[in-house]
């Protein structure tokens, strides 16, 4: 690259970077929030996307139960950061009388710790199983973790059930309350500009994190282990540990979206963290480029986003339709759609990693 | 002893449903190596189409006796259905025949969403009741109790597995389906069209995936378009749990599922004292599942296949 090239680069990069932080603050100009919040969301599922890229896209473990990890993390968080578990058990409400509420990067930590143990113990049964058998019983943990979720509010009150935990702590960072409004000169950060910021942060270092995987000796394994199983284990590579760690990996970026996901909705019940959940951040994934960076954050932006773009200016079509085309059902006709349409037309993905191994490309 | 047979036949009846619906899955898996993630709502499109069609004909010919209307409904649900996933095949998996792997995988979830959503905008989103027109006066057999709805049920299965065992075995194109799930390309070099036995394969699954739908909302009373997600994952966990790709595997799964169920829900509560409830029976198909799987990776009744480079 010669010294010019690199020069444009540079500029490039810090124009992008500055859109990127300018964006929320045009968007809250527009007097609403929810274009905030659609970004908000959006930045979540990369997160995630980029989390299941490592166990899918890297290794080639499909995996269809990936939003478990999601709700190990919300789940954490909720009930470190609520009052949920002292309002029912007196034992707990004597221990800790002000709940724990610890500070947000121990959480973070936990729950990133937590989420990649629960993925190893989940990726352990399946070691042995290829391909689509994979994929449905991944899909059945995811399930059942749910089913236990939904199920657990009796005999013991653990997950309060079908209604969810509610009122859990926003985030504090370095003492600053991001639930608040936040005032600097003349301008007011919402909530929930302040919260893309933090989200952004961790979409950073998460590509960050994927980027130097990706080109580690861990990273050649994996793709080894994906492109061919039998050749790595003959080339002395521990498939099983591999494997093992590509699950734990995902899972702890599962584990870490959850908890900023609990802390962002300050609500969160199993119907959060439901199969077509999982199957939308595969799709995210698949959708943009499989193994590719930017190709998930693409994906992942576009069937977060577009949707929920479109259904704002749908209101019409719904009227007209009588009701109908409700908005819900429009944003769902429009994702089935893109899946289908995208796939027919770049199997590949959007945008595919340059060099596929042959498994991927086949 | 009775709630031991009665949970025994419940669990015939539903296992009998999941043994028609694994049969499509994996009578498609077997030909062309994709998990139709769409087949479950091909059954709700078949029940749902029957559900309008008994509601038109109550209406216009209320005389008609009710066995009849049922027949009706049924064929045309089975046309409706297998006309919907021919096109499916035709329009969204086989231009991707030779694509990478999961590229009809997420397309085929795709057309999952896609008729579910189509069918939310068609029959609207809230649950209908589907109408019983078969006598329900209930049979009594050593203590428990049958419906009329459920002996048909059992017949019905019993007759459409002979018609299946027929065609895979004695027919032409049942030889042309087994050749081309062996080997499609040595087939097609004897003369095999392998695109009009996948077609065939759709239709036959779609039909069977009808039939199951039509007595799925018989027996439970209501139709809703996400009514075929819940079937059609227990059904697919039945044709892996029974070998994907076999279909005596497929029925084997699906009755087994059934019978676990069944009296899992049953028997659950009094063995934990009440600890896990009968809301869990639907965890139970994927832990049998993972079982299975970790001793028999390949399934019940499938073939144990080498590792290949």
């Amino acid at each position: 690259m010669t010294k010019a090239h690199a020069y444009r680069h540079l500029i490039l990069f810090i124009m992008a970077a500055v859109a990127v932080m300018a964006l929320p603050i045009l968007l809250q100009m527009t007097g609403s929030n929810s274009w905030v919040r659609i970004l908000d969301i959006a930045l979540l599922y990369v997160l995630l996307a980029l989390g299941l890229n490592i166990v899918v896209g890297y290794a080639g473990l499909l995996d269809l139960g990936y939003i478990a990890f999601f709700a190990v993390g919300g789940y954490l968080f909720a009930m470190l950061g609520s009052s949920h578990l002292s309002d029912t058990f007196p034992a707990f409400a004597a221990m800790f009388p002000a709940g724990i509420h610890l500070s947000i990067w121990l959480v973070m930590l936990l729950a990133a710790a937590v989420a990649g143990l629960v993925g190893m113990l989940l990726g352990a049964p399946t070691l042995k199983l290829r391909g689509d058998y994979l994929a449905i019983v991944t899909l059945g943990f995811g399930e059942i973790i749910r089913i236990f979720l939904l199920n657990m509010d009796r005999p013991i009150n653990i997950t309060n059930g079908p209604k969810g935990i509610s009122q859990i702590d926003s985030i504090s960072v370095f003492g600053l309350d991001l639930g608040k409004r936040l005032t600097i000169g003349d301008f007011t950060f919402q909530p929930v500009t302040l919260y893309y910021y933090l989200f952004l942060f961790f979409v950073v270092l998460a590509v960050i994190i994927s980027y130097r995987l990706e080109r580690s000796r861990i990273g050649r394994a994996w793709m080894a282990v994906r492109e061919d199983e039998i050749a790595a284990k003959a080339m002395g590579l521990n498939t099983r540990n591999l494997k093992l760690m590509a699950f734990g990996m995902g899972a702890t970026f599962g584990g870490v979206s959850g908890v900023l996901f609990a802390s962002f909705q300050r609500f969160v019940s199993p119907e959060s963290f439901s199969l077509m959940e999982s199957v939308m951040v595969v799709a995210m994934v698949v959708l943009g480029g499989i193994g590719h960076i930017p190709g998930v954050i693409l994906g992942a932006l576009l069937l977060a986003g577009l949707p929920e773009l479109l259904r704002h200016v749908a209101h019409p079509l719904t009227a007209m339709t009588d009701g109908r085309l409700a908005p819900e059902i429009l944003r769902q006709l429009l994702i089935a759609l893109a899946m289908i349409i995208v796939m027919l037309l770049r199997p590949k993905g959007l945008w595919p990693a340059p060099e596929h191994g042959k498994s991927l490309n086949k | 002893m009775d709630t031991l047979l009665q949970q025994v036949i419940n669990g015939l009846v539903l296992g009998s449903m999941y043994a028609l619906v694994a049969l499509g899955y994996t009578m498609v898996y077997g030909i062309i190596g994709l998990i139709n993630f769409a087949h479950g709502d091909v059954l709700m499109v078949g029940a749902l189409t029957s559900w309008t069609i008994i509601v038109g004909m109550q209406e216009s010919s209320p005389n008609m006796p009710g066995w009849l209307m049922l027949i009706v409904a049924t064929l045309i649900a089975m046309v409706v259905a297998a006309v919907l996933n021919y096109t499916i095949e035709k329009l969204a998996y086989r231009p991707l025949r030779n694509s990478p792997r999961l590229a009809p995988l997420i397309t085929a979830i795709g057309m999952s969403i896609l008729l579910q959503t189509l069918a939310m905008i068609i029959w609207k989103p809230n649950p209908k009741s589907y109408p019983s027109v078969l006598s329900s006066e209930p049979i009594q057999i050593g203590g428990a109790v049958i419906s009329v709805t459920q002996v048909t049920i059992l017949a019905t299965t019993a007759i459409t597995l002979a018609l299946l065992m027929w065609l895979v075995n004695r027919t032409n194109l049942g030889r042309a389906m087994r050749a081309t799930a062996e080997n499609p390309r040595v087939a097609a070099l004897m003369g095999i069209k392998p695109d009009v036995v996948i077609s065939a394969t759709f239709i036959i699954g779609a039909m069977l995936a009808a039939i199951a739908g039509v007595m799925w909302a018989s027996n439970y009373g209501t139709v809703q378009h996400a009514m075929g997600f819940m079937p059609g994952l227990k059904a697919f966990v039945a044709a892996v749990m029974g070998g994907i790709g076999n279909l005596a595997g497929a029925v084997v799964g699906g009755i087994a599922l059934g019978l676990i169920e069944s009296l899992g829900a049953g028997y659950l509560g009094k063995l934990t004292g009440g600890v896990l409830g009968s809301q869990y029976t639907d965890i139970f198909a994927f832990i049998v599942l993972a079982i299975v799987l970790t001793v028999r990776p390949s399934g019940l009744l499938g073939e144990r296949v080498a590792d290949r480079a």
